[in-house]
């Protein structure tokens, strides 16, 4: 039986990983992500999961102790924000290159410098192409789900790679909501056992990880990799589909609202799909197709499937909670006129920059975006592709 | 009337938003004295922690440099190697200097960077909320060591002025405490000496301060004094522990 409670993103996915119990923990506290780990250390001290918690002296070292962790043949998870996510993009790569099933909730928080501790995507966004698979959450019961998902889809035999699991810092870790929790059991049941994939000290069947491979090997390796990826979108699936018989919540690879025959659309992640949402219901209120997608699995990204579930739109505006700082578009704008440009007859696009280094998002913003797609559905025409919004001069 | 005690120049003319009874507004005021003392308040650059005393640019009245958790000693030697007539200072706690940032201390003083390095040991992560640090004594509580800190998984309390006066490079290292009026001169003295040195181009030198954080060790103000005089300077005994230009003279 499921138990419904009031709790802050943080305390829901401090919850999920005492449910998963896993094995090993290393890290670093950092704003907004610091109450997840320490909350976890309290369960550590109480004995109420039997991790062995490593207190490091910095996430570089986090990601390398759960690496070793990892390879050792334990089932591994750390959390982190913003410069901690940062100080470990070298070991990201090794970890998925390792092929490393690391659990890490990460609450999104905005990159230095200027020094900032609130909500923004760029942290996630620079390590989106790390070989992590990343999966977002709007809300609370989100961010508990997927990190319970995460172990199963991260660990699947098939799959075997670690798991960034979004949220947004502060809008979602640190504000209550109504969150409904799986039994312990059902949790324990779910992800199963560990399984252990050529793990160390298997004296019979010794095996060396991240060997020096030159020229000769090195590109086979990439290939594996990128073929691991075309795997995951079923995996995904499946793990939702299991999910849903214990919980009743369905997931996909994203969701939509009010899209199926919207005209205009926007294209959002995390917590802000809830505020535009609300909007979207006013626009039909008044006769006016809007709809919404909201990326889940980001990493690797559904663009088949994507491309399909928006084709038939008019106007389409991607708001991206970062800046690709390469003289082009927001991150999420890149991927989702990617998943486009195959079709002949595809939505306008356009492309909002919102809510950086926490900025509120309002409503408002939300109205101006739809209000400016109508326009450009009736007209055709774009005054601009790529804006700043809620910005001064 | 004359006027015999005033705020330093160096200190900009705002009031400190510091926890009551927390070490680093004081640490702040000693430092800005010193400046004012020798006349250096133009041609010094701080150098910001990440933690509490991310907000020292709100309070010194000089430039100052923010940059990364821990990097501060790589900051000043690279400021320092551009600007060598411009004293250099950066301020750190325990997580940035002792923990994330061990590296960039053990290297900027075996090169002998001549800078000067404040080093403010509170025993614990003050700004994200009171976490165990490399500092936090044995069986001392912290909200990630809630029975207290056990050295069989959380190792012991790191030394770092005892650390730091092995390496060659290293001209001046001293431990002192802001716990008493006593030991506020002291430290007073230790700053100086530490800026005299730079300014006489004598190398690197650090001067750790023992230093309250009545917050975050759940203790009042005065307590948290007592608490430095029982509990930390045992594992932390005050002194200098390298003075080479000493040795040398
Ligand atoms: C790479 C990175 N990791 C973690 C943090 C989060 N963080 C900010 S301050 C701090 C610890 C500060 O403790 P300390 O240096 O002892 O200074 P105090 O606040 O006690 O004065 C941490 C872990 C960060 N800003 N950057």
């Amino acid at each position: 039986m499921a138990k419904t409670v009031a709790a802050t993103g943080n305390e829901a996915v401090a919850n999920a990983l005492r449910q998963v119990n896993p094995d090993v923990s290393a890290a670093y506290p950092i704003t907004p992500a610091t109450d997840i780990m320490q909350r976890f250390t309290s369960f550590v001290s109480n004995g109420k999961v039997k991790t062995e918690m490593i207190l490091v002296e910095s996430e570089h070292s986090a990601m390398s102790a759960c690496i070793g962790a990892s390879a050792a043949g334990g089932r591994v998870m750390t959390v982190t924000s913003s410069q901690g996510l940062a100080l470990m993009w070298e070991m990201l790569f090794i970890a998925s290159g390792l092929r490393l099933p690391i659990v890490m909730p990460v609450v999104n928080r905005a990159l230095s410098a200027p020094l900032n501790i609130h909500c923004d995507h760029s942290d996630a966004m620079g390590a989106r192409d790390s070989g992590w698979i990343q999966l977002w959450s709007e809300n609370g019961q989100e961010a508990y789900d997927n990190t319970i998902q995460a172990f199963l889809i991260g660990e699947h035999m098939d799959i075997r790679l670690p798991v960034m699991v979004c949220m947004d810092g502060f809008i979602i870790s640190h504000s209550i909501e109504r969150i409904e929790y799986l039994e312990d059991n059902e949790v324990k049941n779910f992800i199963g056992e560990f399984r252990q994939l050529n793990p160390l000290l298997d004296i019979e069947h010794p095996v060396s990880y991240g060997p020096l491979i030159l020229p000769d090997y090195y590109m086979e390796f990439r290939k594996a990799q990128d073929e691991v990826e075309s795997k995951v979108f079923r995996v995904v699936l499946d793990a939702a589909k299991d999910f849903e018989k214990i919980s009743g919540r369905k997931y996909g690879l994203f969701e939509t609202y009010r899209l199926d025959d919207a005209e205009i659309g926007l294209v959002i992640l995390n917590s802000a799909a809830g505020t535009s949402k609300d909007v979207i219901d006013e626009f039909r209120n008044r006769g006016i197709k809007a709809g919404l997608l909201k990326p889940r699995l980001y990493r690797p990204f559904p663009y088949k499937e994507t491309g399909e579930a928006l084709k038939h739109l008019k106007a389409v505006c991607v708001l991206d909670r970062a800046d690709a700082f390469g003289g082009s578009y927001g991150p999420l704008f890149i991927d989702i006129s990617t998943s486009l440009y195959t079709y002949s007859k595809k939505p306008i696009l356009i492309n909002k920059i919102y809510g950086l280094g926490g900025r509120d998002y309002l409503p408002e913003h939300a109205e101006l975006v739809l209000n400016e797609l109508t326009e450009i559905a009736k007209t055709e025409k774009v005054k601009t592709i790529k804006e700043y919004i809620g910005v001064r001069g | 009337m004359e006027k015999i005690f005033q705020r330093p120049a160096s200190l900009k003319p705002v009031p400190f938003r510091y926890c009551p009874g927390c070490g680093h507004s004081l640490i702040h005021r000693l430092i800005a004295e010193c400046i004012d003392n020798l006349g250096i308040r133009e041609k010094v650059v701080g150098i910001a922690p990440v933690g509490c005393a991310v907000f020292a640019y709100d309070y010194f009245n000089f430039d100052m440099l923010e940059v990364a958790h821990g990097r501060p000693p790589a900051a000043a030697t690279g400021y320092k190697r551009v600007m060598p007539d411009r004293i250099i200072f950066s301020y750190q706690g325990d997580g940035d200097l002792a923990a994330i940032g061990t590296a960039e201390i053990i290297h900027a003083a075996n090169r002998g960077e001549n800078i000067s390095v404040f080093f403010v040991n509170n025993a614990t992560y003050g700004m994200t909320g009171g976490q165990m640090a490399p500092t936090t004594l044995l069986g001392q509580k912290t909200t990630t060591t809630p029975f207290g800190r056990n050295n069989e998984t959380a190792g012991y309390p790191l030394r770092v002025a005892e650390l730091l006066s092995t390496i060659e490079g290293a001209s001046y290292i001293v431990r002192t405490s802001v716990d008493s009026y006593k030991n506020i001169i002291g430290t007073k003295k230790a700053i100086e000496k530490s800026f005299r040195y730079q300014i006489e181009g004598k190398g690197f030198s650090l001067v750790e301060i023992l230093s309250p954080c009545p917050v975050n060790w759940k203790l009042s103000p005065i307590d948290s004094l007592t608490w430095i005089q029982t509990e930390m300077v045992s594992v932390y005994p005050l002194g200098t522990f390298k003075d080479k230009i000493k040795e040398i003279e």
